[in-house]
């Protein structure tokens, strides 16, 4: 056993012993739902202290949508399953239920929070400028119009409409940069702007910003923790600002290092798994250390195409590309291994993608290969 | 088919793709249409034909081809004709945050 958490939530006491050999977890919830106690005196403790730092009006943040950010299920996904008689189960952390769609609401909110702890970010007098290729851009849009600070972001051009209506239509102003130069580009032009200006930006940069992955150490990775009560035996996710792989892995590795802990990228640096980087042609983000991972794999696009028609279809599930190919990875994962608990990331919804002409591919391609890695 | 006449076409390449043109941001090639306009592309530069291209020799459906700013898919996909200095662009994907 290396330490234990005492915290105390209202009427909430949790116990939390790191070391699977001591994982003593009592909840008592003062929402009456199991297991939420804990993370609800995180969402609370971090609403208390954005809302005395003082956005531009004085508004109560208590209830407000940053509550809704976190908490999310943990959902059973038969379709990667190797089927009836297996010893080994999957998971999907459901992070498209996050009120922006996204499991980027997560980051979004620790960098604001730290910004402002950190007093690098006064939301009265800055403007908080990023680079997205949509989902981070479209949290912090989200926490911008709750706590009222001003939001700017570098998109590439060829994002979707939908993408580009959900950003404006929460306030933010878009700077939109050459579709050839991908996320890099966007980067580019935030350094740009930023350089040129007087001062009125705050500009986290999520892709070297150590809350990223923070904000999955604290939160995400003690939730897969919970939910599967302590008997995970694989994380295995995409690789895109890394943030999600770095900060839940580097739990699950202080939990137990025996965890397998499995990045995957795309196959191709030309690929159409919007979210994901292929490292190996993509500026590589700061945040991110190869050394976490205990494996590596790639996703082609149209396995991770078809794994997306099929979560609609079997199980229900509107998700996007990025999860479906964080699903395929999971499922050839779980084929490979006898007995076992596998959990992967639900990145971010479908709807997002309704325009894209994947989910109208023959039902011939609907079903994953059997590629080998 | 055979296209009756080849046009001067210039193709963007995206970052990603520009290890396999020797960091050209831009190709300059021949073709009446822009499936003829992408072979001579990948006759030139051999390695990127994987990426674009299906074993079976179909253009990958995830790769999006624009002609100046209208996507190929709302046009006459790969058979869609080109003018005369015409430029195209092979859009990548959207990565990362």
């Amino acid at each position: 056993m290396t330490s234990v958490v005492v915290a105390f939530t209202g009427g909430a006491v949790v116990l939390w012993g790191l070391g699977r050999n001591l994982l003593t977890v009592n909840v008592l919830s003062p929402l009456s739902l199991p297991g939420r106690g804990f993370f609800s005196y995180q969402v609370f403790a971090t609403m208390s202290t954005l809302h005395v730092a003082g956005a531009k009006q004085s508004r109560s943040l208590d209830s407000s949508v940053l509550s809704a950010i976190g908490r999310t299920p943990l959902l059973r996904l038969q379709c990667a399953e190797p089927g009836p008689g297996a010893r080994v189960r999957v998971f999907g952390k459901a992070e498209f239920m996050n009120p922006g769609g996204s499991v980027k609401d997560r980051p979004a909110l620790r960098i604001v929070k730290e910004g402002i702890e950190s007093g690098r970010f006064d939301p009265n007098r800055h403007v908080l400028i990023d680079a997205t290729s949509g989902n981070t851009g479209i949290a912090y849009a989200m926490l911008g119009a709750a706590m009222s600070f001003t939001v700017e972001l570098a998109i590439p051009a060829n994002a979707s409409s939908e993408r580009k209506r959900l950003l404006r239509s929460l306030g933010a102003t878009l700077h939109l940069t050459d579709p050839l130069e991908g996320t890099d580009g966007a980067q580019a032009k935030v350094r740009n702007l930023v350089a040129k200006s007087n001062g009125q930006y705050f500009y986290p940069d999520q892709y070297n910003n150590e809350a990223n992955w923070r904000s999955h150490f604290e939160t995400t990775g003690p939730e897969i923790l919970q939910q599967t009560n302590g008997e995970i035996t694989h994380f295995i996710t995409g690789l895109g600002t890394t943030g999600t792989f770095m900060g839940v892995s580097r739990y699950l590795q202080q939990f137990d290092d025996s965890i397998a802990r499995v990045a995957m990228q795309p196959d191709s640096p030309l690929h159409g798994l919007e979210g994901l980087k292929h490292m190996a042609t993509a500026r590589v983000p700061g945040i991110y250390d190869a050394d976490i991972a205990t494996d590596q794999v790639v996703i082609s696009t149209s396995d991770a195409y078809a794994m997306t028609r099929r979560m609609a279809r079997e199980e229900g599930l509107m998700v996007g590309p990025s999860a479906g190919a964080n699903v395929a990875a999971a499922a050839r994962l779980a084929r490979s291994i006898d007995v076992g608990t596998v959990v992967t990331i639900l990145c971010d919804t479908g709807s997002r993608y309704l325009s894209d002409s994947f989910w109208d591919e023959p039902e011939s391609a609907t079903h994953v290969q059997s590629t080998p890695d | 088919m055979e296209s009756q006449k080849t046009s001067s076409v210039k193709i963007r390449i995206p970052t990603p793709l520009r290890s396999y043109t020797n960091d050209q941001s831009t190709v300059a090639v021949g073709g009446a249409t822009v499936e003829e306009a992408l072979q001579s592309l990948t006759q030139a530069y051999p390695a990127l034909e994987p990426h674009l291209y299906h074993e079976n020799g179909e253009l990958r459906s995830f790769v999006n081809i624009y002609l100046g700013d209208d996507d190929i898919r709302y046009l006459n996909g790969p058979d869609t004709e080109l003018p005369d200095d015409a430029e195209l662009s092979i859009v990548p994907s959207i990565a990362g945050g």
